[in-house]
């Protein structure tokens, strides 16, 4: 299945039984796809009149106590910031796909990275924290689809997929291992009608003084037990790494083929790829700057994850970066000749003990 | 001891924030009283608007939800498809639902969707100072147009009954005023159709309710039910536009 | 023997009540309520019909309306 398809079926076995979309491409997969699928499970399909509307949809079903989906790419995601404002300030379980595409403004339909600052930084007004998955391969794409929509429910919290182009376009085999779910627990809090039960009020408005900062103070809460046990990361060939490459999506594919490439000229370079990007693997990269000797961030982008990778490391090290911008898709070979001229410079850099912090 | 009027259950009876002689409060009074009445206060959802009635979740005792400006149709479509047999409700202002909100009212309405639209038209932006809204009449002053609405300048008022009554998929088109006892006791009529309208799944309905805002049209409360009976109702007349029971549908 | 009970902390004094009583039995005091507001007041023992016009017209719900009699027994429901 292409990235996109397995992205729709996983959201179906997670018992999701309301999308609302509007094309664009590069994730036009999906919603064709949930066209045909949803009306197979007794679900609900609605192509919306605009990325707002169909954000919006997703509000009231989420409000209603449903497992709900919507997805987009660029222009199409930026609409929806307020949406997600919103969701998240309501406290709203739901599920965002954003298959990044080349930018600013229309941009183009390759595939690119350079939606991580909105994705991760909040593209929406407010203090809020939406929880961010990067698979890096169609069967990861079901998995953390299926997962994304386990976490929503965990921490009443949207959850977003950040796929790209190229990931939602290509085909690989791909297994649901995971359970369909055919019971989902009813939600208290939830608006289905106030029978026998105190009214439940959906909102995220507190103009009483006193009461907003209170419940920021429990989101912030919220988004710190989720940093404290939600953190997915995968690490490859570290151990006595030099340069650790950082990494997510197409950039982890590439750079699993960089690893191959050094490892057979003799040098010792390996890979951190986070899989939440929202919570950041900032433990992982500050245990790793007290061995490794440089970082290089690898992104489809003028350089944002990189800023996060400087801030785990904490000035301890150098944080090299290498990227494309505007749809462009590193190669291995041109990747590669950049590590091979920055290596000299690494490997004379002098192993300190470093004190821990 | 016979009541002959007690203030529904279903409205949490608190001052509102309402400014004196609005509109708002007339209408979610009724809006209670018809959940009330037929004892469907387990069944109903509604959603608010931003606007001056965004605390209306303070005052009804139902399930409600926010929505972000201009979106009610759209959250009520979420809503609506994952619990049909529910009775949901949109409530939303001029700002919301005619500028802002354009969209999302013809699409929902196009859709189809069973559910129930209550259009408080004030013909301004209270809850933002008293700017112009786009069923601000001709020659009305707001504070931005503080010479009087002009065509030239600023566009031709928005008749939102009329737009909508060339959208099939909308079973009862209906506008009214609160202006005297029977005129509201019209629109809780009109409400009512609504419902049922919902209930029995004939498609799109809304209600809108041509309402005063004495603060902001710089008028008593009495004048200003006089300037929607003399200079309001010229341009939105009041009627039914729609109406699937006389189309034997 | 119909009685209109206002409260007057839910009244905001906006007269709409006023003219729509038959009789004139409605008027506005003249004392502020806890929130600042002139309410208004049922005047002790003016005419009432029970046509709940005044009811019919309040935003703030703060009207309502019984009567001695005891002939139906409508329920606490009222007639809407």
């Amino acid at each position: 299945m292409t990235g996109n398809e397995a992205a729709a079926e996983a959201a179906v076995q997670a018992g999701c039984r309301f999308y609302y979309g509007y094309p664009i491409t590069p994730q036009n997969e999906i919603i064709n796809y949930m066209a045909v699928r949803m009306p197979q499970v007794g679900g609900t399909f609605i192509q919306a009149e605009s990325e707002i509307a169909a954000v919006n949809m997703l509000y009231g079903s989420a409000a209603a106590g449903a497992r709900t989906m919507t997805s987009s790419s660029g222009p199409g995601i930026s609409l929806k910031q307020e949406g997600l404002s919103y969701l998240a300030g309501s406290e709203l379980p739901c599920v965002i796909v954003n298959v990044q595409r080349g930018g600013p403004g229309l941009g183009d339909i390759s595939p690119s990275q350079s939606d991580y600052f909105q994705a991760v930084k909040g593209g929406g007004h407010g203090d809020y924290r939406i929880i961010v998955l990067a698979p890096s391969s169609v069967q990861e794409i079901a998995d953390l689809v299926y997962d994304a929509f386990d976490l929503a429910d965990k921490y009443r919290n949207p959850v977003m997929m950040l796929g790209d182009a190229q990931l939602g376009q290509m085909m690989e085999p791909v297994e649901f291992y995971k359970p369909a779910k055919t019971y989902l627990p009813p939600k208290k809090w939830a608006l289905t009608g106030a029978d026998g039960r105190p009214k439940n009020v959906i909102k995220s408005f507190y103009p009483v003084k006193g009461e907003l900062e209170k419940f920021n103070g429990r989101l912030q809460e919220k988004y710190r037990r989720i940093e404290e046990t939600e953190v997915r990361y995968e690490e490859i060939n570290t151990k006595d790494a030099e340069l650790v490459l950082v990494a997510y999506g197409t950039c982890a594919r590439i750079s699993r083929e960089i690893i191959k490439k050094t490892t057979e000229m003799g040098h010792r370079v390996g890979l951190l790829r986070p899989i939440t990007l929202w919570p950041f693997p900032k433990e992982a990269l500050k245990r790793l700057s007290q061995k490794a000797k440089a970082f290089m961030a690898i992104e489809m982008s003028a350089g944002q994850m990189v800023e996060d990778v400087k801030l785990s490391v904490l000035g301890r090290r150098e944080v090299y970066f290498y990227g494309r911008t505007g749809g462009g898709v590193p190669s291995t070979k041109e990747v590669l000749k950049s590590i091979i001229e920055v290596l000299p410079k690494i490997k004379a850099v002098g192993s300190v003990e470093m004190i821990e912090i | 001891m016979e009541t002959l009027y007690a203030p529904p259950k279903t409205l949490h009876r608190i001052p509102t924030h309402y400014c004196p002689g609005c509109g708002h409060g007339i209408v979610q009074r009724l809006i209670a009283e018809i959940i009330y009445e037929w004892d469907m206060r387990g069944k109903t959802i509604g959603i608010a608007p931003v606007g001056c009635a965004v605390l209306a979740y303070n005052y009804l005792d139902i399930d409600i939800s926010e929505a972000a400006h201009g979106r009610p149709p759209a959250v009520a479509t979420g809503i609506k498809r994952v619990h049909p047999d529910n009775l949901i409700f949109a409530y939303q202002g001029d700002g919301d639902l005619a500028a802002i909100g354009l969209a999302e009212i013809i699409h929902t309405a196009a859709r189809g969707e069973n559910i129930t639209v209550i259009f408080n038209n004030n013909a301004i932006y209270g809850m933002t100072n008293g700017q112009m809204a786009p069923t601000t009449l001709v020659d009305q002053r707001t504070t931005t147009c503080p010479e009087g609405r002009s065509v030239d300048e600023h566009g031709h008022p928005i008749r939102i009954c009329e737009l909508l009554a060339t959208v099939d998929g909308c079973a009862y088109i209906s506008r009214v005023s609160l202006t005297n006892p029977k005129n509201v006791q019209k629109t809780k009529a009109a409400i009512k159709k609504g419902f049922r309208t919902q209930m029995r799944r004939k498609g799109f309905s809304i209600i809108e309710v041509l309402s005063p805002c004495p603060v902001y049209w710089r008028m008593n409360t009495l004048d200003s039910m006089k300037f929607i009976d003399e200079e309001m109702s010229q341009t939105y007349p009041s009627g039914i536009f729609k109406d699937w029971e006389k189309e034997g549908s | 023997m119909v009685m209109v009970k206002i409260d007057k902390n839910l009244c905001k004094g906006c007269e709409l009540c006023i003219p729509v009583c038959h009789y004139n039995s409605i008027e506005m005091c003249n004392t502020l309520n806890d929130y600042g507001l002139m309410p208004v007041y049922f005047k002790d023992g003016a005419s009432c019909s029970g046509c709940r016009h005044c009811a019919i017209m309040c935003p703030d719900a703060a009207i309502e309306i019984i009567t001695a009699q005891s002939t139906t027994n409508d329920g606490e429901r009222g007639r809407g």
